[in-house]
């Protein structure tokens, strides 16, 4: 049923499920300025740790942890920006990204989540005294007690049921106007027709009052509400929070002075530096200066490809050895990378639409209800032709059969399961992600950068000779090139002392070169030092002029991968790794981490082909991937996963997005899902067993109040344990 | 059942004070770290002006 409810809000955790209220954001020092997602942290220790490592950064004012929501705010001087924090507390071992705190405005959302529960608490403290009193009536108060013990009822639960019921009647009223039925139209002729008859009775001495009832209905019904309004919020937050992990700034040249601007400030015909190591902002051509580019998420290639003057780039490529100059010919909106995230949200436009199951069992309840209660009415009235009665027992078969169980069903589950998944560090960005993630049976992986980092690690070093090693490591400290840094990382852990080499320098876009005993040493490209180009990665070493020694690398796995493809194996599903990158890269890699399954030199088009192909067999497709290249089978499976570190559109096309390096939660989100997915069921049964029993008692007339406040609770109490049950 | 004259009125001013409590809790932001404040009770550090 959640679906026809419209609440959007804040950034409320699902991992603080147990804590009654834990209002999102607020927290954050009033003055903020930098924000900082921490998805590692998880203990006193780091809480500590991160703040002493940001309050000893000097210019930084305030640091405060909210574990919680696994963030930092920092209040520092305009000198300190989030990219040196982060930089900070990566040094200090703990994973950092800057948020965008602009893109985390809540006070519009977050006002909405605090009226909910604000309106929780006056239902739970009326709904209490208003208990205490109808205890007495119970227990057999009779005559004027009895009477006073109503009024004093009706004079608590009447304010407290116009209050507390106000999101029920706004969201009926707008579905009535419309001329629809959700599910607050039957709860709010429920609440109506209780304390309408209730005072009705009440003033004219009678029996029964239905004021405990209706006050209750509320109470639970907002309990559902509230939680449910948390997951959905928790998603919305998981959204903006991915929006704000790209902070999009540009270096532009303008008179020979750099300034910082926001890439939207961009147009085309200006010129944009991109330092090494940056990601280029925009679409553009290359205006001076020599590099490489990586173009690894766009298009699955782990090989750096040659950048210089007229090269052509685009936006999300990363800029590896030396600066650029870039003329920008298309920004922001106009840029490659936008306009795939617009084929995307074609792509998901036909995404088949999928219904949940809260949603099948309103359109059975909704109708089904009012159709019984009436009938029940007519069939009294008919029965006895007093319509004091009939109406009596219409309300009483509402109150009976009304969702509380139902409306508590899904949002108590789905919080408990999102609430794991929080914590094992994964974000779900959509409501329905977990139940489609059940029924998954095929999970297709991408390779560059999500089984592996998509950083190179040097092998086969042992068959070279030492010397030369010596020399390739006092090259390769020259570069900042991740391959020239992963060498010399590998060496050094050897133990190579690097070789004195002089006229040490960086050729941007080629290699470094320098002499070494009077003959020139260099460490690059394959052209540059006369070999053939191979197809795996590789860099070579010349020493003087002989021939050039290749140095080959291999991706390095990302954590948790092949412990993710064992556990998913193990839990009998079908495993498929597809790639852009070069048939033998792939066919290795596969062999290493346990695929049977795989496609190599995939376009992205044959990427989601493939994906559709399998969902037209019938398949439950599982996409994992990060690259551009991905994003149109991302949003083509029916369920889909990006790791933190890709692009902005691949997140923004896939359901649930890894906080953190590790690929492991994978298989537990599956398992989680599948067993959230049961529990629902388990639930709506409950709920259906309870409304089963009760109804004829309703309808037969025999429903006191005592039995109304045991059903509705009981069956309230069976489905929220039964949620805490997930595991 | 006189008594009932003062217990009612008791039993409503004690749920009133808990009502009122909570919204203080509430506007005090007490409930938006939940984890982070069950953590930060067991560290080390000793804090003579603990941060609100």
């Amino acid at each position: 049923m959640s679906a026809t409810y419209e609440h959007a809000g804040p950034a409320a955790c699902p991992a603080c499920a147990g804590a009654p209220a834990a209002e999102a954001l607020a927290d954050l020092p009033r003055n903020a300025r930098l924000m900082l997602s921490l998805p590692g942290i998880h203990c006193a220790g780091c809480i500590s740790g991160v703040e002493r490592a940001l309050m000893a950064v000097p210019g930084v004012q305030d640091a405060r942890v909210n574990l919680t929501l696994k963030r930092a705010a920092v209040e520092a001087d305009a000198a300190v920006s989030a990219a040196d924090l982060a930089e900070v507390l990566e040094r200090a071992g703990y994973e950092a990204h800057e948020l965008d705190p602009g893109v985390l405005a809540t006070t519009e959302s977050d006002r909405r989540g605090r009226d909910l529960l604000m309106r929780l608490a006056v239902a739970f403290f009326a709904m209490m005294n208003v208990m205490l009193l109808s205890v007495a009536v119970w227990s057999g108060a009779e005559g004027s007690t009895r009477d006073m013990m109503h009024w004093i009822s009706a004079a608590i639960a009447i304010p407290a049921v116009i209050f507390c019921g106000r999101p029920f009647y706004v969201s009926a009223w707008s579905a009535l106007r419309v001329r629809r039925l959700n599910m607050d139209v039957p709860i709010t002729l429920a609440i109506l027709l209780a304390v309408g008859t209730s005072l009705y009775e009440t003033m004219h001495s009678g029996k029964h009052a239905y004021f405990d009832a209706a006050i209750a209905l509320c109470f639970f019904l907002l309990a559902g509400r509230y939680l449910d309004y948390r997951t959905r919020a928790s998603a919305r937050s998981a959204a903006q929070e991915l929006a704000a992990l790209e902070v999009p700034r540009a270096l532009r040249l303008r008179d020979g002075q750099e300034e910082t601007v926001s890439v939207s400030e961009l147009a085309a015909g200006d010129i944009v530096r991109v330092k090494p190591g940056g990601r280029i902002p925009v679409d553009g051509r290359v205006t001076d200066g020599a590099s490489e580019i990586d173009r690894a998420l766009m298009t699955g290639e782990s090989l750096p490809a040659y950048a210089g003057p007229g090269s052509v780039v685009s936006a999300g490529e990363v800029n590896l050895t030396g600066p650029l100059m870039v003329e920008v010919t298309a920004a922001g909106e106009d840029t490659a990378l936008h306009r795939i995230a617009d084929l995307v949200a074609v792509a998901e436009a036909g995404r088949n639409n999928y219904t949940s199951l809260a949603d099948q069992a309103a359109k059975l309840y909704a109708p089904g209800v009012h159709i019984l209660s009436v009938l029940a009415a007519i069939g009294w009235w008919i029965y006895t032709q007093d319509l004091r009665v009939s109406l009596n027992i219409a309300a009483a078969v509402l109150i009976i059969t009304c969702p509380c169980a139902l409306g508590l069903a899904v949002p108590a589950v789905t919080t408990a399961a999102s609430g794991r998944l929080f914590r094992k560090g994964m974000l779900i960005k959509d409501g329905t992600a977990m139940e489609r993630l059940a029924e998954v049976d095929t999970v297709v992986f991408d390779k560059t950068g999500t089984l592996t980092l998509g950083a190179p690690q040097p092998v086969g070093l042992d068959r070279h000779p030492a010397e030369a090693m010596q020399v390739a490591l006092g090259l390769a400290e020259a570069s900042a090139h991740p391959l020239a840094e992963a060498l010399s990382k590998a060496l050094r852990d050897r133990g190579v002392r690097p070789a004195k080499l002089d006229d040490l320098r960086e050729v941007p876009g080629y290699g470094v070169e320098a002499r070494w005993h009077d003959q020139p040493v260099r460490l690059g490209r394959a052209g540059w030092v006369g070999a053939e180009p191979p197809d795996i990665t590789a860099t070579f070493l010349q020493i003087g002029s002989a021939a050039a020694l290749p140095l080959t690398f291999t991706d390095s796995l990302r954590p948790g991968a092949a412990e993710a493809v064992q556990a998913l194996k193990a839990q009998g599903k079908r495993i498929v790794l597809i790639s852009g990158d070069t048939k033998g890269a792939v066919a290795s890699f596969a062999a290493e981490i346990g695929i049977d399954e795989v496609i190599a030199e995939a376009l992205p088009a044959e990427k989601a082909g493939f994906v559709a192909g399998l969902a037209a067999e019938g398949a439950r497709v599982l996409m994992v991937g990060d690259g551009l290249n991905d994003t149109a089978a991302l949003a083509a499976a029916h369920v889909s996963i990006s790791p933190a570190s890709a692009l902005d559109a691949s997140r923004a096309a896939s359901d649930m997005v890894l906080l953190g390096r590790d690929l492991s939660p994978i298989a537990d989100a599956v398992r989680i899902s599948v067993v959230a997915r049961k529990r629902i069921s388990e639930n709506f049964t409950l709920a259906t067993v309870y409304n089963v029993l009760a109804v004829p008692f309703a309808i037969a007339g025999l429903a006191t109040p005592l039995i109304a406040a045991l059903a509705m609770s009981a069956s309230s109490l069976t489905v929220s344990l039964n949620a805490l049950r997930l595991k | 059942m006189d008594v009932l004259g003062i217990l009612i009125p008791v039993s409503l001013f004690l749920g009133g004070v808990g009502l009122a409590a909570f919204f203080w809790m509430l506007k005090r932001g007490q409930f938006d770290d939940p984890d982070g404040d069950a953590h930060r009770i067991l560290r080390d550090d000793y804090d003579d002006a603990p941060k609100g």
